[in-house]
């Protein structure tokens, strides 16, 4: 039998199904997840029925979802939080930064719950549905963050993380969903651990650094390069952003010489600064430029699409930033 | 049934800790912090810990998630008396092995679980624990006790914590203790409606009330209350009125508490010894015992170490290395 056609979205809803059937403890409760509406962007259509008793909707109260998550990981059981969107997760912040994620070197016993968050950009979501909250989610030690890009990284990165003893920020991209398909068969697929970085693209002329759906972005950008400029650029997506895998860049970085680091979340204090400070810490004596990073506007996301794809980075930018980090 | 007598001596302990702790902090033993007592809330927090089922070696029992005037309640659900004093003097043997302090404290394989600071809270992880219980099938009959203030309750996520305790209709009973004050700001800078207790009809709770200094009344009160959620009845609200008898803590003199606040309140504790006294059982013995038993505690526990800075442990997650992590 060939390799089934799954979406990113689809890849999630198998993930959720899987991890329902395979382990009795999990459950899932959220916003609007159970009966035949099956979730606002329906990674959980199909599983109450399937699951009876184990899909709950929850009240708006991301802040009591977090904290049942919490108190239902240390009863035993595998708790699987769906936050409507990734924004609305600020509501939560005080029960994840400061209940789950300290929980383990309080007390010696870590909090296994998944928090999964719709983040990331579409055009016209605006201020309140577009954010990705990984910058203040990786600066409190004790939790988990990843942004899979992949289908694959979507079904094996949740399936992961239910399996993971700490709690986990799974950041899904809501771009991703239904625009990205691949041929899939889980059985089969080899994958990386949890918190490996993967190299995506080969190449020796610079390293491009992402992850979640930027990380398209710059597999575009790297093909234009190769294309236009006869550059080889190596493309990295670091799937994990707590903790990192610090190996897979400085690896790259002795072989390229040259790094940009794309994100399309906010450049103050955010993930591309971290990686930056990593690399001019331990990997000085490789650079023969300056580590650039290129992120979104540094005001709120706007509303109208112009305005939207303006905001963020996109191929042709990554495309000039890397030309003048090789032409430095 | 609670007995009476061993309420009382569970108050007696936990005034005499918190006098204890008051003392080493002025003599310098505690630190980082402040000592947070317990004072007049005794007789409800001790009551509420000894209407649930203690944890033991072969049987999990219900969950009790304290507060930090409940002194009274932890030594009650069965925290040992030197627990306490080597979290306040940082000792590394304390549950908290030093890394947390003070109040919050706590000991999941006895049921307590560790408080943080963020008020409301642990509302909503006691509802977790319940929810996980009966998902797995182990609920049974067990229930659980948040315990929070008139402070606390003003919280946004006390709102969310107790809204899906009453949605899920679980074995919760919310024990509220309206001390009057929280740190330094009145009830009337803190809610408008003409009691707490109205609130328990918006939420779908179960409504008690009792007078927090009574020691007779909280305890047939807040067990009334527990087998109500035990026999399935959905979560119970208890409010207790009372009077924070120190300051929010030791730092803290408590002179904005004015003569006619402190009129209006007994201290729960004379007014049961009275009341036992009156009935010929005598008290005295209780004292002396509690005074011993605290005593041999500050003595074994200052003689502890504090923390092995060098060895230090300085890893905030279970699993260290993740890149070969795989389900």
């Amino acid at each position: 039998m060939s390799p089934r056609q799954l979406t990113y979205m689809d890849a999630i809803r198998l993930a959720l199904g899987d991890s329902l059937a395979a382990d009795p403890r999990v459950f899932i409760y959220g916003q609007d997840i159970a009966g035949a509406f099956g979730g606002a962007f329906k990674a959980t259509k199909g599983l109450a029925e399937r699951f009876p008793g184990r899909v709950l909707n929850s009240p708006i109260a991301e802040d009591a979802m977090a904290a049942v998550a919490i108190g239902a990981a240390l009863e035993g059981a595998r708790p699987i939080i769906e936050f409507q969107f990734a924004d609305f997760s600020s509501v939560a912040f005080n029960q994840i930064v400061n209940h789950a994620a300290t929980y383990f070197w309080r007390t010696g016993r870590s909090v296994p719950a998944v928090f999964r968050l719709p983040g990331g950009g579409t055009p016209g979501g605006g201020p309140f549905h577009s954010q990705m909250p990984e910058a203040w989610l990786t600066h409190h030690p004790g939790l988990v963050v990843v942004a899979p890009s992949t289908v694959a990284d979507a079904y094996f990165m949740l399936r992961d993380a239910v399996a993971c003893p700490d709690p986990v920020v799974y950041i899904e991209h809501k771009g991703l969903y239904n625009h990205l398909k691949a041929e899939f068969d889980p059985p089969t697929t080899e994958h990386l651990g949890l918190g490996a970085a993967a190299v995506r693209r080969s190449g020796r002329d610079c390293t491009l650094i992402s992850y979640s759906a930027m990380v398209h972005t710059c597999l575009e950008a790297a093909d234009k390069l190769a294309r236009d400029h006869h550059l080889d650029v190596e493309v990295i997506d670091l799937r994990c952003l707590r903790p990192l895998d610090t190996r897979t860049i400085l690896e790259s970085i002795a072989r390229t010489s040259r790094v940009v680091m794309v994100t399309e979340s906010w450049p103050f204090g955010g993930i591309a600064a971290e990686v930056l400070a990593v690399i001019a810490t331990e990997a000085f004596q490789y650079l023969d430029a300056p580590p650039r990073r290129m992120c979104a506007e540094d005001t709120p996301i706007p509303y109208h699409p112009e305005l939207y794809h303006a905001h963020h980075p996109d191929a042709d930018r990554i495309v000039q930033t890397v030309l003048e980090t090789v032409d430095f | 049934m609670i007995d009476r007598v061993d309420h009382f001596r569970w108050m007696v302990l936990a005034r005499v800790l918190d006098e204890r702790l008051a003392a080493l902090y002025r003599q310098d033993h505690i630190r980082g912090g402040s000592v947070f007592s317990g004072k007049g809330q005794e007789a409800y927090s001790a009551a509420a810990a000894l209407s649930l089922r203690r944890w033991t070696a072969e049987k999990p029992g219900d969950y009790f998630a304290p507060l930090i005037r409940d002194s009274a309640g932890r030594l009650a659900f069965g925290e040992p008396i030197i627990d306490a004093v080597r979290t306040y003097c940082g000792k590394r043997t304390g549950p908290m092995r030093c890394r947390d302090g003070n109040v919050h404290r706590g000991n999941l394989s006895q049921g307590q679980l560790p408080m943080i600071s963020h008020l409301g809270a642990s509302i909503g992880v006691v509802d977790g624990l319940l929810m996980a219980r009966r998902h797995l099938g182990t609920l049974g009959d067990s229930v659980g006790i948040a315990s929070v203030g008139d402070g606390a309750m003003q919280a946004g996520a006390a709102h969310e914590g107790i809204n899906v305790a009453a949605v899920e209709r679980l074995p919760l009973i919310l024990l509220v203790a309206d001390n009057q004050v929280s740190y330094s700001t009145f009830s009337d800078r803190s809610y408008a409606c003409r009691s707490l207790i109205d609130r328990a009809v918006g939420y779908g709770l179960g409504a008690h009330t009792c007078d927090g200094t009574d020691f007779d009344a909280c305890r047939i009160t807040v067990e009334t209350a527990v087998a109500a959620a035990r026999a399935g009845r959905g979560p119970q609200m208890v409010l207790a009125t009372l009077l924070r008898l120190a300051g929010h803590g030791e730092h803290d003199d408590n002179s904005y508490i004015g003569p006619e606040l402190r009129a209006r309140f007994g201290d729960c504790l004379p007014l049961a010894e009275a009341r036992l006294t009156g009935e010929g059982i005598a008290t005295a013995a209780f004292w002396e015992t509690a005074k011993q038993q605290v005593a041999e505690a500050v003595t074994q526990a200052l003689a502890e170490s504090g923390p092995d800075v060098a060895s230090e442990d300085w890893t905030a997650r279970s699993q260290r290395n993740l890149t070969e992590f795989r389900a």
